[in-house]
């Protein structure tokens, strides 16, 4: 349950989740889904009931809230819009991912020149 | 760590709303289902299929609402109250399983923790006084071994010490209370005005004694016991000043000792009055003064360290100064002895104890052994059952934790039972008790018994369900899953074998211990006494009162006794009878040791002084070497005879002829000589393992004073016990005030005098045969397993053609070889084991071979019976019904 693979891939998706909400507004769990494998043209499969445990540990934190409301064709659904501490939170991870992308980005360059 | 501290406050509120949340959870996947179903069917797909897929792409809803759970909920509470109602039912399940497992626990549990409440007041626990470590005895030294002071040894000690606050002696004193009531023997003190305040107690009521208390010829004071002042008194405060009348003298009551003082120096003590003797006689070697029958007891100043107060006394012992005269006897040249009370009062009992101790660990040792593998085995029973749970989503974490409840709810309904068989442990310990067990009133199952039980089962739970719960979550899924419960995984077979193999080594050495121990007793018990115990009845009879005051030779006493030994012989069923001052094998032998000095060559020998009534080595049976016993002719007028031991015979004369030789006895050169007319075979004084054979026998009317007390021995035809209440009257009938006491079959002190030994080995006995049958119960248990599980196997090389002997001898071959590799490792940590207990035995070498080769045979033919049952249900397999199992 702990072991280290599924932690980076826990708060990737808690950050892609976020980013989510942030451009697409209030969206259910399916949505939420739906759009991160669009955006990753289907590159990402995700296992779609992980979408719930990353909506469970960012409501704890407060980052999200969810609330009851109709779906597209009208059923009772779930809706999850970002908070303000979240949109905080947003920004601090994005600009920390970046960080860490740039240098992974780096270190792969060096790599293939040596 | 904000953000730590929200989430932990969502789960909590969470916790409250918890079914509400639960629901919504399964709404809101079920709708995500919906979703995605249409999804794949806009794609396409028919409906079957497109729900197929979306269930796949979604994950199982159960698993998912399992881990929705772990992530809202507060998972250890939530988890405990589930998994103990889970546990409940599993333990319900399989009653066999959990009686058995149960009663192992309690059965360890419970002699563990009876053996703590008796040990921890004993050896561990101060004692109950204040600052018990600075009160501290102080000894005499005599032929390498502590002896007791003199009296004036202890005023040159209070006068000189710079180290004590308080420094006193005592000595036994046993008043006979007469008054309204019915005369009663006390057990009391003679005490010097600092014992109370070297203890650091001080009465309830009243007043302490003080130093003018201890005036020679001084006033008459006594203290009570809570106990006595509510028994006799019935706890009147008036008490306080009244007289009472102890040995025919009237006391004044100054004080009550608080309720629950416990002295440990002599426990059954009731009453204590001062120690009244003459300080200005020191010059005169020959008195009271100068015996050597005082104990001594200190209180170390706060300031002073133990080892500073031991060189101050050493110094004292070194530097003799002319005020303080000392007789050779007394003449400190060896110095003093300084122990610490707690050690001095557990000196005698501590190897026994540490023994018990380790005993009852071992036991624990194979009950919990014993259970860890009882729940390997259930564990690898339900493989099935832990395959569909990790498959229906239980991480390995959860499913330890579920195991461990188990484990830990086992120890503790074993923990409960547990406290019941304490409590009859401990009711049968106390009766068990050797009579020198001190601190025995503190033994009970207090606050302090609870506590150690608790603790001692949760660790136990953890313990034995550790390596089945470790072993169970590790087991693979997959195969888990398919070959159901019936394959065996190679691993838990090998911790099994393993503990058995542990188990059978600690049952060994605990079996080999109890083995060495039972051998030094019939040793012990069958001592040559030197004589004839059968039929022989014993009581000691006592002269209380003024009118006996008179010790000459003479006197009352002297007449009081021949009449009543005049009487009981007259009564119906006495063979013979006689009266002796000393008692072989009781405490009288510590005061009855003088000098004897030879005419031949003035050498001198410590002897005991035997003084007796004719006809008390006829009663006795004690056979006569040479010359003739003690007769009624040996009276006060004819020529003093004395008859003297074997022993003593053989290392003053060799091999000449002792008879008619002239000696002096009790060191008294104007007393007439005694000749020599006799020697008797010897016999066992102080105990049965002390060699201080050298005695001499004279007639009471031929001794330089009259003993108090003297003990009637009794030859009985037919049982001696049931004489009792006729020898009684019979000796009433002389004086009816005078009290009998100790009264005892002289068989029944001989098996007193082993009373600490058979207590250690009952208790040895008792847990060297619950480990044995632990030990059994775990081979049996492997075995049997062994055999389930490969019934299949054996179904096979039936239908093959094996011999049903064959598939007999591969399983008892296998138990065979466990027990084997066990009893080897066993025999290593027997002979450390037994190299503990050393102090214990009694003319048994601790490697004897006869207890480990007994041992080891007992062993192996309780282990073969514990194969013999698997292994006969082996060779019975039906190989169509084996084929078939699966």
């Amino acid at each position: 349950m702990t072991d280290s693979k599924s932690e980076i891939l826990q708060g990737t998706l808690d950050l892609m989740v976020l980013k989510t909400l942030a451009a697409m507004g209030p969206l259910h769990g399916y949505g939420i889904a739906r759009r991160i494998e669009q955006i990753s043209e289907e590159a990402l499969r995700l296992n779609q009931g992980t979408i719930y445990a990353s909506l469970v540990r960012l409501q704890q934190k407060g980052w999200i809230k969810g609330a009851w409301g109709a779906s597209e064709n009208n059923r009772k659904a779930k809706f999850y819009s970002l908070t303000r501490s979240g949109k905080k939170q947003l920004s601090a991870e994005s600009e920390n991912w970046e960080r860490i992308a740039s240098v992974i980005g780096r270190v792969l360059q060096l790599e293939e020149r040596g | 760590m904000v953000s730590n501290l929200k989430t932990l406050s969502s789960r909590i509120r969470g916790m409250f709303s918890h079914k509400r949340q639960e629901e919504e959870f399964s709404d809101e996947i079920r709708e995500h289902l919906d979703l995605l179903t249409e999804e794949n069917v806009r794609r396409g797909m028919s409906l079957a299929e497109a729900r197929r897929e979306a269930k796949i792409r979604l994950g199982g809803s159960a698993q998912l609402r399992e881990t929705h759970r772990e992530l809202t909920g507060v998972p250890f509470f939530e988890t405990l109250v589930q998994d103990i109602r889970y546990a409940a039912r599993m333990l319900r399940k399989s009653p066999g399983f959990t009686a058995v497992a149960v009663l192992t626990l309690a059965l360890g549990i419970g002699a563990n923790t009876a053996i703590f409440s008796a040990v921890n007041p004993i050896l561990f626990e101060p004692l109950p006084y204040s600052h018990p470590e600075r009160i501290m005895t102080i000894w005499g030294i005599f032929q390498g071994a502590r002896s007791r002071v003199t009296f004036y040894n202890y005023r040159e000690l209070l006068e000189r010490n710079r180290s004590f606050d308080a420094l006193a002696i005592f000595e036994l004193w046993q008043p006979t209370m007469t008054g309204p009531n019915e005369p009663e023997l006390l057990d009391g003190q003679n005490v010097t005005y600092g014992y109370f305040r070297a203890l650091g107690v001080e009465p309830a009521m009243g007043r302490d004694f003080q130093p003018s208390d201890d005036a020679f010829h001084g006033p008459l004071v006594t203290i009570l016991s809570y106990g006595l002042w509510q028994r006799r008194f019935g706890g009147d405060r008036s008490i306080l000043g009244r007289q009472i009348t102890l040995d025919g003298d009237s006391y004044t009551v100054i004080g009550v000792m608080p309720r629950g003082f416990d002295d440990v120096l002599s426990p059954t003590t009731e009453i204590w009055s001062p120690d009244q003797y003459n300080t200005a006689n020191i010059t005169d070697t020959n008195s009271v003064e100068w015996g050597n029958h005082c104990s001594v007891v200190a209180r170390l100043k706060p300031n002073v360290s133990f080892g500073q107060a031991q060189a101050d006394i050493a110094m004292i012992a070194r530097t003799p100064m002319a005020e303080f005269p000392r007789p050779r006897w007394a003449n400190l040249h060896l110095g003093f002895i300084v122990d610490s009370l707690q050690d001095d009062v557990t000196r005698g009992v501590k190897p026994a104890l540490l023994a018990v101790v380790g005993a009852v660990v071992l036991v624990l040792l194979i009950a919990c052994v014993n259970v860890t593998n009882l729940l390997l085995a259930r564990g690898a029973q339900r493989r099935g059952e832990f395959a569909m749970r990790v498959a229906l989503g239980a991480g390995r974490f959860r499913l330890v934790q579920q195991l461990l409840t188990e484990s830990l709810l086992l120890a503790l309904i074993g923990g409960v039972l547990g406290l019941l068989v304490a409590q009859v442990g401990v009711k049968t310990l106390v009766a068990l008790s050797p009579p020198d067990l001190p601190r025995l009133s503190a033994i009970s199952l207090d606050q302090k018994v609870f506590l150690f039980a608790l603790g001692l089962t949760a660790a136990i739970g953890l313990v034995v369900g550790l390596i089945p719960a470790l072993h169970a979550s590790r087991s693979d899924l997959q195969t888990g899953l398919k070959e159901g419960s019936r394959q065996s995984g190679g691993s838990h077979q090998f911790t099994r074998r393993a503990l058995v193999v542990a188990e059978v080594a600690l049952a060994l050495v605990l079996l080999v211990s109890a083995g060495l121990l039972l051998r030094s007793l019939s040793r012990l018990l069958a001592v040559d006494t030197g004589f004839d115990a059968s039929n022989v009845l014993t009581m000691q009879v006592q002269t209380a009162g003024h009118k006996f005051d008179d010790s000459a030779p003479t006197g009352n006493r002297v007449r009081f006794f021949r009449q009543a030994l005049e009487n009981v012989r007259d009564v119906p069923g006495v063979e013979s009878a006689a009266f002796t001052s000393l008692l072989p094998l009781t405490d009288d032998t510590q005061y009855g040791s003088y000098g004897a000095e030879f005419e031949k060559d003035k050498k001198s020998y410590g002897v005991f002084r035997y003084v007796v009534s004719p006809g008390y080595f006829e009663t006795m049976r004690m056979p006569l070497r040479r010359g003739r016993y003690l007769n009624k002719g040996d009276a006060a007028d004819a020529p003093h005879v004395v008859v003297i031991s074997e022993s003593l015979a053989k290392e003053e004369f060799g091999n000449q002829d002792p008879i008619g030789q002239r000696a002096h006895v009790g060191g008294f050169p104007n007393w007439p000589w005694y000749t020599v007319v006799g020697v008797v075979g010897d016999v066992k004084q102080a105990s049965l393992i002390a060699s201080e054979p050298d005695a001499v026998y004279i007639t009471p009317e031929q001794s330089w004073f009259a003993d108090e007390a003297m003990s009637l021995v009794v030859h009985t035809r037919g049982d001696a016990a049931t004489l009792t209440p006729n020898i009684k009257k019979a000796i009433w009938s002389v004086d009816k005030d005078q009290p009998i006491v100790r009264i005892a079959t002289m068989e029944h002190l001989l098996a007193a005098t082993a009373a600490e030994r058979s207590f250690t080995l009952i208790l040895f006995e008792a847990f060297g045969i619950v480990a044995l049958v632990l030990a059994a119960v775990g081979i049996y248990g492997v075995l049997s397993g062994n055999v389930t599980e490969r019934t299949r196997e054996i179904g096979i090389r039936v239908a093959l053609g094996a011999p049903r002997g064959n598939i007999l001898r591969l399983i008892v071959q296998q138990g065979m070889a466990l027990t084997a590799l066990g009893a080897l490792i066993g025999l290593a940590g027997a002979l450390a084991a037994s190299r503990a207990i050393v102090s214990l035995l009694f003319a048994v070498s601790p490697v004897d071979v006869i207890t480990y080769a007994g041992v080891v045979v007992v062993l192996a033919g309780v282990s073969l019976i514990a194969c013999g049952v698997p292994a006969w249900r082996a060779a019975r397999v039906d190989p169509l019904v084996a084929l078939r199992y699966e």
